[in-house]
């Protein structure tokens, strides 16, 4: 009876002070709010250093707890320098009498005082040298390719050092591999021809979810949602899904109804259904893009005003509730790394069966 | 549209191609190529050797099915053979018993004969012996009644006499 008032008593005490605090906060809540927003848009882009956090020091000066970069430029000669040139985008990197700015994490050539110009909608009309940089999401790229060629070589050379029997951390993943074979590649591609596709399928699946699941990591790397990263995968699926295409899969591109009915026929309906056919081809792969691209990155926009809302919060009902929020908002990204791998392999191994059936669609062709 | 255009970053996405296809390249020769074909060696190992125990199952059946035949074609033979001995055996026994009957009723037969030839031979000497001692005993009675003179005399008067009465 004397405990159960004690905590009464405590949480009317909590209850008051989390309102004095939050009634105190209100005047700096403004500037959370816009720091928030602003870390939450930085940790969603890429950068030219590799800086795993920062904070803000006693003499309130940015510190950076990580390492600089190569920077690879293009403009009339490779120009190569470190990143730290540009103090994390705050001061004007000079190289061989030319001055290159970051702003809004791209490079930008200026002037000695690092002015930029903007036009009516506000975007710089500076110079932009030809990129090739090696940043973070490079690294990150780097590391987890690394990762993927020890394991899966540690795995492969367990199986002829051991009677054919996995041995080893790589073992973990031998089901996903037979998985990926039995469930996905056969199914979609057919018994006869799904060999030359695994390989392919393989990488992307395991190359996606490592760096999903490394998002997931307060290490705070993310690069599934850079654009250029899933355009570049589903760039390979289109080209390969279109060099190994058949016969029959152009002729149901080009020839969709095949001799259902007379040529004079065809012609008013294939006016519509050609360029159908052929804008698929393109639409089908930026399906892909587009889809990794938004989940993860509104994952982790999610993710991150949630631990965001925290902070704002403030109070004893609010930051709880938005960690619960959070961590159950978490605990489904874990499921969404998986699922947006296995639904870009997926998806990717329906376009190769597309792409590689050989058979007579006479059938199909009845049902269009 | 325009802010997607404006995040495409050509060094990121030409480094991405770069390494996703060095990486696919480096994992098909020393990962993928290596895996499967461990994995499909050992399922077609399992397949083979799932086939080899059913067929040695089947075989085993076969010999067994065998063997069971055999037994049976044995048990048969035995009781063929067994059946076959008891008929010689009893056979022999009548034949036996036939040649014996046969046997002793030749010899009853000689024997009965000899007997015969033997009572004949026994009648006759005891006929010859009879009429020898007979002879004898009537010689010495005769000599015996004819040592005496008178006697003689008085034989031959009651001989006489007889004839006389005859």
């Amino acid at each position: 009876m004397q405990r159960k008032i004690t905590i009464k008593a405590l949480t009317l005490v909590f209850l008051l002070i989390s309102f004095v605090s939050y009634a105190s906060e209100d005047t700096q809540k403004g500037d959370l709010k816009t720091e928030i927003k602003a870390y939450i848009q930085h940790h969603l882009e890429d950068s030219y250093d590799f800086s795993l956090t920062s904070y803000t020091n006693d003499q309130g000066e940015k510190v950076y707890w990580g390492f600089p970069l190569p920077v690879i430029l293009w403009d009339n000669g490779l120009k190569v320098f470190s990143s730290s040139k540009f103090h994390h985008g705050k001061t004007v990197a000079e190289v061989d009498g030319n001055f290159y700015k970051v702003y809004h994490t791209k490079i930008y050539k200026t002037d000695a005082e690092g002015t930029i110009n903007y036009d009516a909608e506000k975007h710089p009309t500076n110079a932009k040298p030809l990129d090739f940089s090696i940043t973070k999401n490079v690294v990150v790229i780097f590391l987890v390719g690394l990762l993927m060629f020890l394991l899966f070589r540690g795995l492969a050379s367990s199986y002829s050092k051991n009677n054919g029997i996995a041995k080893g951390a790589g073992r973990i993943f031998e089901p996903i591999i037979l998985y990926i074979r039995d469930d996905i590649a056969i199914p979609n591609i057919g018994e006869k021809k799904y060999r030359k596709y695994m390989p392919y399928l393989l990488t992307v699946f395991f190359f996606v979810w490592f760096i999903n699941m490394l998002g997931l990591t307060p290490l705070g790397v993310n690069v599934t949602n850079s654009i250029s990263v899933t355009v570049a995968l589903a760039l390979i699926t289109f080209l390969i899904t279109n060099f190994t295409g058949t016969k029959d899969y152009w002729k149901h591109i080009f020839d969709p109804l095949g001799d259902t009915m007379p040529w004079y026929a065809k012609i008013p309906l294939y006016i519509i259904l050609i360029p159908i056919e052929v804008l698929g081809i393109f639409i089908k792969p930026f399906s892909l893009l587009i889809r990794l691209y938004a989940n993860i990155k509104a994952g982790h926009i999610v993710m991150m005003s949630l631990i965001g809302l925290m902070f704002i919060f403030k109070s004893w009902l609010g930051s709880p509730l938005s960690f619960g929020l959070a961590f159950a908002i978490s605990l489904i990204e874990l499921l969404v790394a998986l699922l947006q791998a296995y639904i870009f392999t997926m998806l990717s191994a329906l376009y190769f069966g597309f792409a590689a059936e050989e058979h007579d669609h006479h059938e199909e062709a009845h049902a269009h | 549209m325009e802010k997607l255009l404006g995040e495409f970053s050509i060094g990121l996405f030409f480094w991405q191609t770069v390494l996703f296809l060095a990486l696919l390249l480096l994992l098909r020769k020393f990962a993928w190529k290596p895996i499967l074909n461990a994995v499909n060696d050992r399922e077609e190992g399992i397949k083979n050797a799932l086939d080899s125990a059913e067929q040695a199952k089947r075989e085993m059946e076969n010999l067994q099915a065998d063997n069971q035949k055999l037994l049976k074609e044995a048990r048969a033979e035995r009781e063929e053979m067994l059946k076959e001995a008891r008929e010689i055996k009893n056979k022999m026994i009548d034949d036996a018993k036939n040649e014996a009957r046969e046997e002793a009723g030749k010899l009853i037969v000689q024997a009965q004969a000899s007997i015969q030839t033997e009572k004949k031979a026994a009648i006759a000497e005891l006929k010859s012996q009879v009429a020898n001692l007979s002879i004898e005993i009537a010689e010495k009675v005769v000599r015996e009644e004819l040592s005496n003179k008178d006697k003689q005399v008085k034989l031959v008067e009651s001989m006489l006499g007889e004839a006389t009465l005859n």
